[in-house]
């Protein structure tokens, strides 16, 4: 009895100490969690994402103490892009009264998605996870700007028809399109299908499993055997280099190999003097010569308060990792102006964002001029669908090769619509929105 | 001191063949039903209820379904992930054909069709066992992964392929959906694991889990004395997958609240073998000791460095886990290889003759 009277003594001592682990929020800051995973099989894109994130929101701790005058208690939270570890941070963050959660994977996200309006805590979902989240009507809490995986798509699609010359002329080619077999990659599909039916092509899909992400030969056979005029992939973690490794391997002509915006230099590095010529889509600038970046490494990296690797600084996944806290940044500091408060609560938040305007002067503003192009959020528009350029891989680093290219509103649009109703006549209960719209400030 | 059965006597058969023979064992079993029913819910906050109650009592679960397989029956099964996973669509299903009907029903039934599905791939372990049985059952988590990635079907066709839980009610309360509370949604998992675990330990008391038993220890043997083994084993296989796919619907339905079908990997069934490996083989209550120690232990080591305020990376934190936890695996199995429920077991006996242990 004694032992079983210890052993108990001792669970509600350790589930005491797990419970006071959570300090308070403090009042005077600005919480911010980072859902992140430097580890598992994700890592290799998940890393730059993390560093990212996290040095430029500690730069601005760092240089202007904070937003408004108000420091940001950052936090990171390693998920290993596991959906029961995403979740166990969710609740681990939930009570401290984050602003915003940023998930960083699809299969965390939509468990999260219901959460949200619950829980008053908007989620940014940055041009991944559920792609329907942009129509704000159904979906006050959720946010994910500036392109989803079907505005992303169909620019993919327009890109391969000003190629050929029109989209017209991709009557009778196949186009092969390669994904990671999870939400993330199936999402496109009835999207690609309808571009197939529309312009005569033949899709032919090459779904990659999650575990079998290293070892693609089998896949790649089929491409070799079905000689796609183009391919497309949506790949993420070991599932990018892998493609591209094999892609070299047999032969695929690079230039005719597109991405969704996930691959980043270590990705195509990888595989040798092949890549050259592999293109994948991207909304920013790569490259560390920005004043924000420079301020990064003047305030953070050379001062040692982050773990990134200097070489890190302006890759393209970093840099992503950047825009997103960029994304943080603006939507708080507009949250402040709005409301006139100076602790922002995620309720403030979300309004910040759904108002938000980074416009050209801000960019240049905050030290990004020519970074981006501006985004603006409506409460009706939580995405923009914000054009992107194409980027082609030159053997060392990611060189800029088209124009801005405008995602197919005309057929992007009624799929939203679509997919929004379906969400909420799967859930029932689903509630109507509202939350009242503010005037853009 | 306080455990010693001193002046208990018994006097019928019904008494000496009890469960629980010792009145401290019924008093402990006792208070601690009351404290997960009662004091639990009222006190602990829901981080600690939703992270930690919640997911332990789901494996637990899933680690006695396993148990009965490969403790009792000795039948080696690597398929545990696929029919967890059976048991969560087949309740996705239900649910969305017949929304109507009671959710806590639905869990229930649809561990049945896990049942339907084990059988189906037991029928091998009719003709062989040990490693050629656990390949056979790999490739039930193989065939099934495949099957929730590529029927749309199972997922009324939702784009992203994932099932999203709906808003379900029990007596007007939210059991399901963002609205449920962290108390109620660990309160049906904890009647319903409660329920299920009281029905194991009949099961494997009487007569079936002797024919089990009997099987494991030499199958020539069992059959010799008229145990038929091809009912015995599949009656294994049906009992392990039904506790699977129930643990299954309750992991999607009351914890993840959505699911891709990435999380009935191999990776979910290595997780719940080692949970029966680290507990014991053949103990329901080795079972909830796996779970806690394989999934508990995380969490509150986690919990542990931030408590002690150390500044740590997370992602080294995440190393630093791995480490200890795979550590104190090696230490417990080399300490005791038969697990922590026969720890337990010596544990307590060694308190019935104390102070004069031998």
């Amino acid at each position: 009895m004694r032992l079983r009277t210890s052993v108990l003594a001792g669970a509600l001592v350790a589930a005491t100490i797990c419970v006071s682990a959570l300090p308070a929020a403090a009042q005077d800051s600005i919480y911010v969690p980072l859902f992140t995973y430097r580890t598992g099989p994700f890592s290799g894109s998940g890393i730059f994402i993390a560093e990212g994130m996290h040095d430029y929101l500690e730069m601005l701790n760092q240089r202007d103490g904070g937003i408004g005058g108000v420091k940001l208690a950052i936090e990171e939270c390693e998920t290993g892009y596991d959906t029961k570890k995403g979740l166990e941070c969710y609740e681990a963050v939930k009570d401290k009264k984050p602003v915003m959660v940023n998930p960083w994977s699809t299969g965390i996200t939509l468990p999260l998605i219901p959460r949200a309006a619950v829980d008053k805590i908007p989620v940014l979902s940055m041009a991944y996870g559920l792609s329907a989240a942009a129509i704000g009507d159904t979906f006050p809490w959720i946010f994910n700007p500036p392109a989803t995986y079907w505005d992303g798509l169909s620019m993919i699609l327009s890109y391969i028809g000003n190629k050929e010359g029109g989209l017209d002329k991709l009557k009778g080619k196949t186009i092969g399109y390669i994904y990671l077999d999870a939400g993330f990659g199936k999402e496109p599909i009835p999207l690609f299908e309808q571009f197939a039916k529309d312009y005569g092509f033949t899709l032919k899909l090459y779904p990659v499993a999650a575990t079998e992400m290293q070892n693609q030969s089998s896949q790649w056979l089929n491409v070799r055997r079905d000689r796609p005029n183009y391919m497309v992939m949506y790949g993420w973690g070991a599932l990018n280099p892998t493609a591209i490794k094999e892609a070299v391997k047999i032969n695929y002509p690079m230039d005719k190999f597109v991405s969704i915006w996930w691959p980043s230099e270590d990705d195509a590095k990888s595989a040798g003097d092949g890549a050259k010529g592999f293109k994948e889509l991207n909304w920013h600038a790569v490259g560390a010569n920005f004043p924000a970046i420079q301020d990064i490494k003047k305030y953070v990296t050379d001062k040692n308060l982050t773990q990134t690797d200097k070489n890190h600084l302006g890759q393209v996944l970093y840099n992503r990792g950047v825009y997103n806290s960029m994304l943080i940044a603006e939507a708080i500091r507009n949250a402040q102006k709005i409301t006139g408060k100076k602790v922002v609560t995620g309720e403030d938040v979300r309004r910040g964002l759904e108002t938000l305007d980074v416009d050209k002067a801000r960019l240049k503003e905050i030290g990004l001029d020519g970074f981006t192009d501006p985004v603006k959020l409506t409460c009706a528009d939580h995405n923009g669908h914000f054009p992107a350029f194409m980027q082609e891989w030159d053997g060392t680093k990611w060189v800029k090769v088209s124009e801005p290219i405008k995602p197919d509103m005309a057929k992007v649009g009624p799929l939203l619509s679509a997919a929004a109703k379906e969400y909420v006549e799967k859930n029932t209960g689903w509630p109507k929105r509202t939350e009242a719209c503010d005037k853009a400030s | 001191m306080l455990y010693r059965e001193a002046g208990q006597f018994k006097t019928s058969y019904v008494a000496d063949q009890a469960i629980f023979p010792i009145r401290q064992d019924r008093i402990g079993l006792a208070l601690i039903l009351l404290i997960a029913f009662v004091v639990l819910p009222l006190t602990a906050s829901d981080f600690f209820l939703s992270v930690v109650m919640v997911p332990l009592l789901i494996f637990s679960l899933a680690a006695i379904g396993l148990n009965i397989l490969t403790g009792y029956t000795g039948l080696l099964s690597l398929g545990t992930g696929g029919f967890m996973g059976v048991g969560a669509f087949a309740c996705y299903k239900l649910t969305s054909i017949f929304p109507e009907v009671n959710i806590v029903i639905w869990i229930l039934v649809s561990g049945l069709f896990a049942s339907g599905v084990g059988i189906l791939f037991g029928l091998p372990s009719l003709r062989i066992k040990g490693f050629y049985l656990a390949v056979a059952t790999l490739s039930a988590q193989f065939f099934l992964d495949w099957a929730f990635v590529r029927l749309p079907w199972l997922v009324n066709y939702n784009i992203s392929g994932a099932i999203e839980v709906p808003t379900r009610t029990l007596f007007g309360i939210p059991v399901t959906g963002p609205n449920a509370t962290p108390q109620v949604r660990y309160l049906v998992i904890l009647g319903v694991v409660t329920l299920l675990t009281w029905f194991a330990s009949n099961l494997v008391h009487g007569r079936i889990g002797r024919s089990w038993m009997a099987v494991r220890d030499m199958d020539l043997a069992a059959e010799l004395m008229g145990i038929r083994l091809y009912r015995t084993k599949l009656l294994a296989f049906a009992v392990s997958s039904y506790f699977c796919g129930v643990a299954g619907a309750l992991m999607v339905f009351l914890w993840y609240g959505s699911a891709e079908p990435g999380v009935f990997g191999i990776d979910q069934s290595f997780f719940i073998l080692f949970m029966v490996i680290i507990g014991g083989l053949g103990s329901l209550i080795g079972s909830f000791f796996g779970a806690g120690l394989i999934y508990g232990l995380p969490i509150i080591l986690r919990g542990f460095v931030n408590a002690v305020g150390l500044e740590i990376a997370p992602a080294t934190v995440e190393h630093l886990t791995f480490m200890t936890v795979g550590a104190l695996i090696v230490f417990f199995l080399i300490i005791e290889p038969e697990g922590l429920a026969r720890l337990w077991q010596i544990a307590k006996q060694k308190l019935r003759v104390w102070p004069f242990p031998y």
